[in-house]
C-alpha cells in the first residue's frame, strides 16, 4: 500500500487555484522529493497532506487514511519538520527535546537524538542562542523524535551551512535506511540528487514531472553541451551525439589542441531550470536552459519519449551562443559546423 | 534507534498494523504544566508585569497614603490590598496568558503542538495549571506584603479563607478562559500587547482598584460591571474589611451570590469561544 496517495489535488485560494489537478502517489520506504520554485504550490500541497490546510477537491490518502480527518493515532505515526514551527526560546536544546519525548509513545533516547543532529555541544544552550542551522536541527530532531513511519521534511537545510547540511543529510540517509518514508521538498538540487528516489517537480502549482532522480529530464538528459575556444571566440554546440560531433573536431584539427574543449552533460540543476522556462517563462526567467526555443511542450516532449532532433545522426540538436543577452536563440537545427560564435560572457 | 517500530513497508497495511497509543491527555498536560511553570519564571517581562506588578503597586500606594481613611470605617491600604490582589489575577491570567498564547501562535509553538497532535485540552490544562501555581504564590507574598509592612489584617476567621479561596479560584478559571479568548483577538503577536494591556488597565481605573468603586461615575460602575475584574474586587473586600464595611458597598451587600454567577458566566463565555475558535496557526 501506498504511503501517499493522490489524485486530482485542488487547491484555490480567492478563486486563484494554486495546486491544479495534482495526481502523485509515493510509495512507502520512498525518499520523494519535490522541487520548485517560491510560491509553486510545495508547502500548500504538504500541508494539505499533514491535515492542516483543507483542500477544494480530489482525493488524499495518507498512511491509508484521509488527512482532512487526522485524529492522534495517524498523527503519532507522521514526522513534520515544517517552515513555520518554533520552539520556546528560553528551554534550552536538551530541556526541549526531553519534553517533547513526552507527546510520543516511544521516542528516540534524548541524548543518542541530540547527537544524531549534530547538536551535543549545544545541549545546554537556549534555543534563543542557537543560528537558525542549528534551530533547524532541532526542528529535525523534534520531528523525527517519535519514530515516523512518514516524515515530511519541508526545505529542512535552508540556511545550514555545507556542513550542517552534510550532517543532516546523513540523518537523512539513516532513516530511509530504518524503512522511513520520505517526502522532502527543497530548492537545492543537489539535495535531491543525493536523497532522494524518485523527483517531481512543481511550479504554478503544477506537477510538471515526476521521474526517478537517475532518469530524471528524460530526453532532455540526452544532450550534451560541446564548447572549445577558436581564437577569441567560445563555439558551444548543445547536440545528442557529443562524440560525433568530437570527432569531428579531431578530424580538423589533425594536430595540435582544440582549446578549452569541453563536454558537459546536463546537471540535474540544467535539467530543472530548463523544464521550468518551458513551462512557464515568467517563473524561471532568464536563467534558463539554452536549447528549447521555440519548443514550447518541452514537458510533453520529454514524457514523450520523442525528440525531433534524433532524426539526423551526427547533427546538432541546436546551437547557440551564450551571449549577454537570451536573444540568440535558435529553433532550427543547425549543422555542428557552423556554431554561432560569440565572445564569451562569462558563463 | 533501535526501538524503531515494524518497517513501514509492512504487508499488513496501515489500516490493520499495531500503532502504540500515544500518552494520554493526562499525562501530556503534566509535561506541559512543568514546562509553562519553567517558562513563566524564565520570562522577565511576564514577572514584572504580572507576577510582581501588584506587589509594587501595594507598597507605592501603600506608602503614598498610609493613612487615608475611605467609606466603611477602612484604610485606603484596606481598600487598596483588595483590588489589587484582584488585579493581580487578572494580571496573571487575562493579560500575561492571552498576550503569551498569541506570541506563542505567532512564533509557530502551536503549529508544533498540533503537528505532534497535542490535544488542546493539555495545552489549556497546562496553562491553567501554571496560572493556579502562580496566582496562589502571588497572593501569598501579597498578603505577607500587605500584613507585616501596612498592617493589613488577615482573613479573620476560616469562613473569610474560604471565600477568599473560591473568588481566587473563580476568577482564576474565569480569567484563563478569557486569556485564551482574547488571544484570538489580535491579527499578530506585535498587536497583543496593544489590544490586550490597554483593557486590563481601563478596567483597573474602572473596577474600584486605585478608585472606590461606590465614589466612581455612575457610567463607569455599569462598564465594570459588566466584566469580571470589578466581582473580583468586590468579592476579595469581603474578605480583606470588616463585615460592616459591606453597607458601603453600592449594592449594600457583598453580593456573593451574584459574584460567583457573574464570574461563573464569564468562565462559560470563555471556554464557549475557545472551542468553537481556538486556532494552533495564524489565519492565513
Amino acid at each position: 500500500m501506498p504511503a501517499i496517495e493522490i489524485s486530482a489535488l485542488r487547491k484555490t485560494y480567492d478563486g486563484r487555484a494554486v495546486v491544479h489537478d495534482l495526481d502523485l502517489t509515493i510509495e512507502a520506504g520512498e525518499c520523494f522529493a519535490l522541487l520548485g520554485p517560491n510560491g509553486a504550490g510545495k508547502t500548500t500541497t504538504i500541508e494539505i497532506l499533514e491535515g492542516f490546510r483543507s483542500r477544494d477537491g480530489g482525493q488524499v490518502r495518507v498512511l491509508g487514511h484521509d488527512p482532512a480527518k487526522a485524529n492522534r493515532r495517524w498523527r503519532s505515526r507522521i514526522g513534520v519538520v515544517a517552515q513555520s514551527t518554533g520552539a520556546a526560546l528560553d528551554l534550552s536544546v536538551a530541556e526541549a527535546v526531553r519534553h517533547f519525548a513526552a507527546y510520543h509513545a516511544a521516542p528516540r533516547p534524548t541524548d543518542e537524538l541530540i547527537e544524531a543532529v549534530g547538536l551535543t555541544g549545544k545541549a545546554g544552550t537556549r534555543i534563543a542562542n542557537l543560528s537558525g542551522g542549528q534551530r533547524r536541527r532541532l526542528d529535525v530532531a523534534l520531528g523525527v523524535q517519535g519514530h515516523p513511519e512518514l516524515l515530511f521534511l519541508d526545505e529542512p537545510t535552508t540556511g545550514l551551512d555545507p556542513q550542517a547540511r552534510r550532517q543532516l543529510w546523513e540523518l537523512v540517509g539513516q532513516l530511509r535506511a530504518e524503512g522511513t518514508t520520505i517526502l522532502l521538498t527543497t530548492h537545492y538540487l543537489d539535495e535531491a540528487a543525493q536523497l532522494a528516489d524518485r523527483v517531481g517537480v512543481i511550479a504554478g502549482g503544477r506537477l510538471l514531472q515526476v521521474a526517478p532522480t537517475a532518469e530524471f529530464g528524460g530526453e532532455l538528459r540526452g544532450g550534451a553541451t560541446v564548447r572549445w575556444r577558436a581564437g577569441a571566440l567560445v563555439r558551444e554546440v548543445v547536440t545528442r551525439t557529443p562524440t560525433a560531433l568530437a570527432r569531428q573536431l579531431l578530424a580538423e584539427t589533425p594536430d595540435g589542441e582544440i582549446e578549452d574543449l569541453e563536454i558537459r552533460r546536463p546537471t540535474l540543476e540544467d535539467i530543472y531550470l530548463e523544464l521550468l522556462a518551458t513551462a512557464s517563462p515568467e517563473t524561471a526567467g532568464t536563467a534558463a536552459g539554452d536549447d528549447t526555443a521555440g519548443d514550447d511542450t518541452a514537458t510533453d516532449d520529454a514524457a514523450a519519449g520523442r525528440d525531433a532532433r534524433d532524426a539526423t545522426p551526427g547533427g546538432a540538436a541546436g546551437s547557440t551562443a551564450r551571449a549577454d543577452g537570451p536573444a540568440n536563440r535558435s529553433s532550427e537545427p543547425e549543422p555542428p559546423r557552423q556554431p554561432r560564435a560569440v565572445t564569451r560572457s562569462g558563463s | 534507534m533501535t526501538t524503531a517500530t515494524e518497517p513501514a513497508t509492512s504487508a499488513t497495511g496501515p489500516a490493520t498494523r499495531s500503532v502504540p497509543a500515544p500518552p494520554s491527555a493526562a499525562r501530556i498536560a503534566r509535561a506541559r504544566a512543568v514546562l509553562e511553570l519553567r517558562l513563566y519564571v524564565r520570562a522577565r517581562q511576564a514577572m514584572i508585569f504580572s507576577f510582581f506588578y501588584p506587589i509594587i503597586m501595594l507598597v507605592i500606594f501603600g506608602s503614598i497614603s498610609p493613612a487615608d481613611t475611605v467609606e466603611g470605617g477602612v484604610t485606603y491600604v484596606q481598600y487598596f490590598t483588595a483590588g489589587i490582589a484582584a488585579t493581580g489575577i487578572i494580571l496573571n491570567t487575562f493579560q500575561q496568558l492571552g498576550i503569551r498564547i498569541a506570541n506563542e501562535r505567532d512564533a509557530g509553538e502551536l503549529a508544533r503542538l498540533q503537528a505532534l497532535g497535542t490535544p488542546a485540552i493539555s495545552y489549556l490544562a497546562g496553562k491553567a495549571a501554571q496560572v493556579l501555581v502562580t496566582t496562589v504564590a502571588q497572593l501569598a507574598l501579597l498578603v505577607m506584603v500587605a500584613r507585616f509592612a501596612f498592617d493589613v489584617p488577615l482573613p479573620v476567621d476560616a469562613a473569610h479563607w474560604l471565600t477568599f479561596a473560591w473568588v481566587t479560584l473563580l476568577g482564576t478559571l474565569a480569567g484563563t478562559a478569557l486569556g485564551f479568548a482574547v488571544s484570538l483577538l489580535p491579527k499578530s503577536a506585535k498587536n497583543a500587547d496593544t489590544v490586550i494591556v490597554p483593557i486590563a488597565l481601563i478596567l483597573q481605573f474602572f473596577s474600584g482598584v486605585f478608585f472606590v468603586y461606590s465614589s466612581l461615575p455612575g457610567w463607569m460602575q455599569a462598564i465594570a460591571s459588566v466584566f469580571p475584574l470589578k466581582w473580583l474586587t468586590q468579592g476579595m473586600r469581603s474578605v480583606f474589611l470588616p463585615d460592616a464595611a459591606a453597607s458601603a458597598e453600592v449594592a449594600g451587600s457583598w453580593e456573593h451570590g451574584l459574584t460567583a454567577l457573574i464570574l461563573a458566566a464569564w468562565v462559560v463565555v470563555g471556554v464557549a469561544v475557545c472551542a468553537r475558535r481556538f486556532r494552533w496557526r495564524r489565519p492565513a
